[in-house]
């Protein structure tokens, strides 16, 4: 489904991301772990097409097609949806006017009919249900004054509302207490199914308890070091970063 | 009447006085002598002048015009469907240049609420009160010129505790076969407890002529009276237009206007005023305007507190683009009697071009101790983030920045209560982020 090939990209000319190599099948969870400023974020980034990010090298192919060649929008309607770390809050913009206006231009681009109310709120109902979403938030401007924790049960929504291929969760779990925790965890397993895939984008363990990963990775200085199985992520959260870090530095120093 | 060349230089030094005109409104023409004395006195205003310093009114004047007093023109269906707003259940009067045209209007019936063309009313003792009496139009030369020289306009008379089942929606029809100065002149008098919604919006044919109208509206609201006034600013491409929109409170009464400038006319210069001379009135300004290529748009308004315990309200918002100016001056005066006074005023803009540009001058001048005033005036730019959230749900970038337009003007609209006006005007802001976008 994704295919990551030696990506490399800067940000005001600094380099962030220095030869990312990664595959994701259709049905896997992959977790993409590391310490902060080692590009974690800056990968989902660039994977959703964020404008202040240049790629310099590399390639990412996403159901064939290269990925880095489309406009955001066009990125989300062939499939891919990134949910944010930092949901925007957009006052005079209601909620559900705004996902129906995403979910028809998506439908637009591949040649379907809009969404007739009805159906819309049928399916927003649904969605809602599903992954535990406050059917009272819904009417309401898009993110304004929600807490943290509703804000990022509100990107879950969103995903099960625009049904995307590949889900990529930018440190969805920041800010959020236990609780919050469980059901966004909750939620996203709902969503899973065998020909969807997810990339999880967390600094702590704790969330792959709830969503369990099938492929770990470690990201560190701009580059996958180490990738595992869900024990990798276990190992780190006892160990820390460092003992990957002197690693690193002893292989580069050999 | 015409000027071969610069108008700027005809109506200061040549243009002749009311008595040359042949009306049938005999009975305003004293007013109307008074007036172009006082249009004399004050001359046309120049860069110099301190309300029309951001605003170069030579700059729009200096083409030859037609006095157009006489000008009927004709309004086909086609281009009346054109003015009008979907959905809107309303009674229509259909103006030609300022003049009403009752076989294609559709008037209230039953009396208490009459409409009739100024020319007809002359007469009327609530005319010869309320013309061109207001206090802050002495001062104004555009305004002083309608008085002496306007063709028409209509009278709106609400008797007392009359009200309408749905709202009076104004079209304005502007035509020119050549260069124009069109001057219409409108009264709207509210009797005791009346209620009225007015919408005004205004359609121009005039391809290759250009349209410059120098309009005035007086509004005179009597105790416990509400008027809710909506004016609707989007013509063609080749128009200019000068706007004296002056309103006297009188107790108790509400007065909620606004004024949507959506982009079309070269150049939009409203001056809208209210006195509130009764106490505990109600007064609430809204304004948005939405300007692009080399428009501009300038709001000037004043809000007079005469007396204790009146309210005022103000939110203007504007969005400019390109090359566009956006002028706003909102004076707000508290007189020393006039305590227990609430004034407020907020002035926002959002500018979307690295050229666009906004002038914002807040003037409060206040001389009672006890009161509650404020004023604030922010000036922004596109949110990156808030756009880029709204591409990456799969919302194309021109339906982004329309939802964020619609969003920023939201306060505006929101308060706008008739559902047929909010959806038009939602409307009429994605066609312009849209023709914007693709420009």
């Amino acid at each position: 489904m994704l295919t990551i090939k030696n990506l490399h990209a800067e940000v005001d000319g600094k380099q962030i991301l220095k030869g990312i190599n990664l595959e994701i099948k259709k049905g896997e969870m992959h977790a993409i772990m590391g310490p902060n400023g080692s590009g974690k974020s800056s990968l989902s980034s660039v994977l959703a097409g964020r404008e202040n990010y240049t790629v310099t090298q590399g390639e990412v192919i996403f159901e064939g097609k290269n990925l880095l060649d489309m406009s955001p929008e066009d990125r989300a309607r062939e499939g891919l949806f990134m949910a944010f770390q930092y949901p925007v809050e957009i006052p005079g913009v209601s909620n559900l006017h705004f996902l129906k206006t995403a979910l028809n231009e998506i439908r637009a681009y591949h040649s379907l009919p809009a969404m007739e109310s009805k159906e819309f709120l049928k399916l927003t109902k649904e969605k809602q249900q599903l992954v535990d979403f406050n059917a009272n938030l819904m009417n309401r401007s898009l993110n304004e004054g929600f807490s943290g924790g509703e804000k990022k049960r509100n990107e879950v929504f969103q995903l099960a509302m625009l049904d995307p291929k590949l889900a990529i969760l930018d440190e969805t779990d920041s800010g959020l207490d236990i609780d919050a925790l469980r059901i966004v965890a909750a939620g996203v397993n709902k969503l899973r199914s065998a020909d969807k895939a997810f990339m999880v984008i967390t600094h702590y363990q704790r969330l792959l308890e709830y969503i369990v990963p099938d492929f770990v990775h470690v990201l560190y200085n701009g580059q996958i070091v180490k990738t595992g199985t869900k024990e990798l992520a276990l190992e780190l959260e006892e160990k820390g970063y460092d003992w990957l870090k002197e690693e690193v530095h002893q292989k580069e120093s050999v | 009447m015409t000027s071969d060349k610069s108008f700027y230089e005809f109506i200061s030094n040549g243009v002749p006085g009311p008595e040359q005109k042949v009306d049938a409104d005999n009975a305003i023409l004293p007013a109307r002598k008074l007036a172009f004395g006082r249009f004399k006195e004050l001359g046309l205003p120049t860069v110099k002048t301190e309300e029309w310093r951001y605003t170069n009114i030579q700059r729009y004047l200096k083409d030859a015009f037609t006095l157009a007093q006489e000008e009927q023109g004709t309004v086909t269906a086609e281009q009346l469907k054109s003015a009008g707003i979907p959905q809107l259940d309303s009674y229509r009067a259909v103006l030609v240049n300022g003049r009403l045209q009752a076989d294609i209007s559709t008037l209230p019936t039953g009396g208490k609420i009459t409409v009739s063309k100024v020319s007809d009313a002359a007469g009327n003792p609530q005319l010869q009160a309320w013309f061109d009496k207001h206090p802050h139009l002495q001062s104004q030369p555009f305004a002083a010129l309608n008085a002496a020289l306007f063709a028409d306009g209509l009278f709106i008379e609400a008797g007392v505790n009359a009200s309408l089942d749905k709202p009076l929606h104004i079209i304005h029809v502007y035509t020119a076969s050549a260069n124009a100065f069109i001057q219409p002149r409108h009264l709207i008098v509210l009797h005791k407890s009346a209620t009225l919604e007015v919408i005004e919006s205004a359609v121009g044919i005039n391809d290759n002529a250009i349209a410059f109208v120098n309009g005035v509206t007086e509004v005179v609201l009597e105790e416990n009276a509400e008027l809710w006034h909506y004016n609707i600013q989007s013509t063609v491409k080749n128009s200019r237009h000068i706007y004296h929109t002056s309103t006297t409170q009188k107790a108790d009464s509400r007065y909620h206007h606004f004024n949507f400038t959506l982009p079309s006319a070269e150049l939009t210069r409203n001056n809208l005023s209210v006195a509130l001379t009764g106490s505990n009135t109600e007064t609430n300004l809204h304004g948005l305007y939405l300007a692009t290529g080399t428009q501009h748009v300038d709001n000037h308004t004043f809000v007079d507190h005469l007396v204790p315990n009146c309210n005022s309200n103000e939110l203007y918002k504007g969005v400019l683009l390109d090359d566009a100016n956006g002028v706003f001056t909102g004076k707000i005066h508290v007189h020393q009697d006039a305590q227990k006074t609430n004034a407020f005023q907020q002035n926002n803009n959002l500018l979307m071009s690295e050229k666009a540009n906004i002038n914002s001058q807040p003037q409060l001048e206040i001389y009672a101790d006890d009161v509650k005033c404020s004023h604030g005036f922010t000036v922004g730019r596109f949110s990156e983030e808030s756009l880029f959230y709204l591409r990456s749900r799969g919302i194309g970038e021109e339906a982004a920045k329309s939802l964020l337009v619609n969003a920023f003007a939201f306060d505006i609209t929101d308060q706008v209560h008739i559902p047929a006006l909010q959806d038009f005007l939602a409307e009429k802001i994605r066609q312009y982020v849209a023709g914007a976008i693709n420009n």
